[in-house]
């Protein structure tokens, strides 16, 4: 673990930024333009969700380095209403906005690791990894 | 009393002038103006010492400061320069007063502090307000500008229509691409509308789901619609995060789009032949000379 870098989500507009600071960031990492964009979108769904169901949270960044093998971890922090049902949330198709219900399921196939907490009235975080390979 | 205040600092305006100028230089050493050269900071800050003299004798604020502050912003200098340059003056002054009054009790103190601040609060406060005044005036053109750029649309040929899409697409961009398709496909009459991505930097499950409407609304109303611009690593993300495009053609530049347009317009591009010919007979005729 080196650093941690966040982007607080405020505004429609953060989304952008926190895209912006992760495409950044995966460049610098060694990302090709692929897992570039892979990354970008799985930030632009994290973020959303923050913008459109908590109203407020983060999006951190975190560059890993072990003896073997880089990566970047993105955590999504927000202290909305929580998840009630994790398992629907992750089937395709479900969303309770009118979207397409892409966005959990979608960003767990764009990443390697994906891991979402989230308790009622709490908050919610999602923890996601992409390693470069 | 009170004009008294003033004619120390009136009278006394050079040496108040030269401990101020000491003050900034010192401050200059470790922040942003270092990059400036020395000529235009000075002839700046002995512009600035007059400005704010020039509102105390006038007893008010005057056009210089708006003038001043205006030629700041158009250069580019930080509000900081001038926020801490009146913040400076304050200091200098309420020193100089001090130091040239013998009998000091907390009645005077307080006195020289509350004129002192008559004298530049009101000049700090029209200061910021032109600043902040310029940068919004500069986001609201921008934002217009913005608007303007956002969902072009562009009659190439009878029936055929393009709308390039650059940038960003959030909610507010995304409801006006869906007006300017609907309303201009009934304008121009188009059987086709060509949606070019090339320039979308991420397609997200939003930005998809606001194209797929988009389309659904222009099949609506009888026309077709082809996504076309997809960059192969887009593509992957839009096949990654499980979205269905199947519903309507896409293509992967513009080029193709607009042949398969063609092709449904009935239409095919058909070089001139004639044009060779008549170039050969002129070969031919100038070489029988």
């Amino acid at each position: 673990m080196d650093f941690q870098s966040c982007v607080n989500i405020k505004k429609e507009w953060d989304i952008v930024g926190a895209r912006q600071l992760g495409r950044d960031i995966s460049k610098k990492i060694g990302f090709g333009t692929v897992d570039q964009a892979r990354i970008a979108t799985a930030i632009s769904e994290l973020a959303r969700n923050i913008y459109l169901y908590a109203g407020t949270g983060k999006v951190c960044f975190e560059t890993i380095e072990n003896l073997n093998e880089k990566g970047l971890r993105i955590i999504a922090i927000d202290e909305g209403p929580g998840i009630r049902d994790v398992t629907q949330v992750m089937e395709d198709g479900f969303s309770t906005s009118g979207g397409l219900g892409a966005g959990l399921p979608g960003v767990k196939r764009l990443m390697d690791e994906f891991d979402v907490i989230s308790r009622q009235g709490e908050g919610t975080e999602v923890n996601v990894v992409k390693w470069l390979r | 009393m009170e004009t008294n205040l003033k004619e120390i600092v009136l009278n006394n305006s050079d040496d108040i002038v030269r401990m101020w100028l000491e003050e900034i230089e010192k401050n200059r050493k470790h922040d942003y103006t270092s990059t400036i050269s020395d000529e235009l900071f000075e002839s700046t800050n002995r512009e600035f010492v007059n400005v704010i003299f020039s509102s105390l004798e006038k007893k008010g604020l005057t056009n210089d400061i708006e003038g001043f502050a205006e030629r700041l912003i158009n250069l580019g200098w930080p509000l900081s320069y001038l926020t801490d340059g009146m913040q400076a003056f304050r200091r200098v002054t309420i020193n100089y007063i001090l130091s040239q009054s013998t009998k000091v009790d907390t009645d005077y103190f307080s006195e020289i502090l509350s004129k002192v601040d008559e004298w530049v609060d009101p000049i700090i406060n029209q200061l910021v307000n032109e600043y902040s005044g310029s940068w919004e005036n500069i986001v609201s053109l921008q934002k217009v500008a913005l608007q303007e750029l956002s969902a072009p649309l562009i009659p190439v040929m009878e029936n055929i229509t393009v709308m390039p899409l650059i940038g960003t697409i959030d909610t507010e961009r995304a409801k006006q691409i869906m007006e300017n398709l609907l309303d201009g496909v009934i304008k121009h009459h188009s059987e086709v509308v060509l949606i070019d991505i090339t320039g979308v930097p991420v397609v997200d499950t939003m930005v998809a789901h606001h194209i797929i409407q988009a389309a659904e609304a222009v099949r609506l109303i009888g026309s077709t619609c082809i996504l076309v611009g997809i960059r192969p690593e887009i593509a992957q993300t839009i096949v990654n995060l499980g979205i269905d495009l199947s519903k309507f053609p896409t293509k992967s530049s513009l080029r193709k789009g607009f042949e398969s347009a063609l092709e449904i317009t009935n239409r095919q591009i058909v070089e001139l032949e004639g044009q060779h010919k008549d170039i050969e007979e002129l070969i031919d005729s100038l070489d029988g000379e």
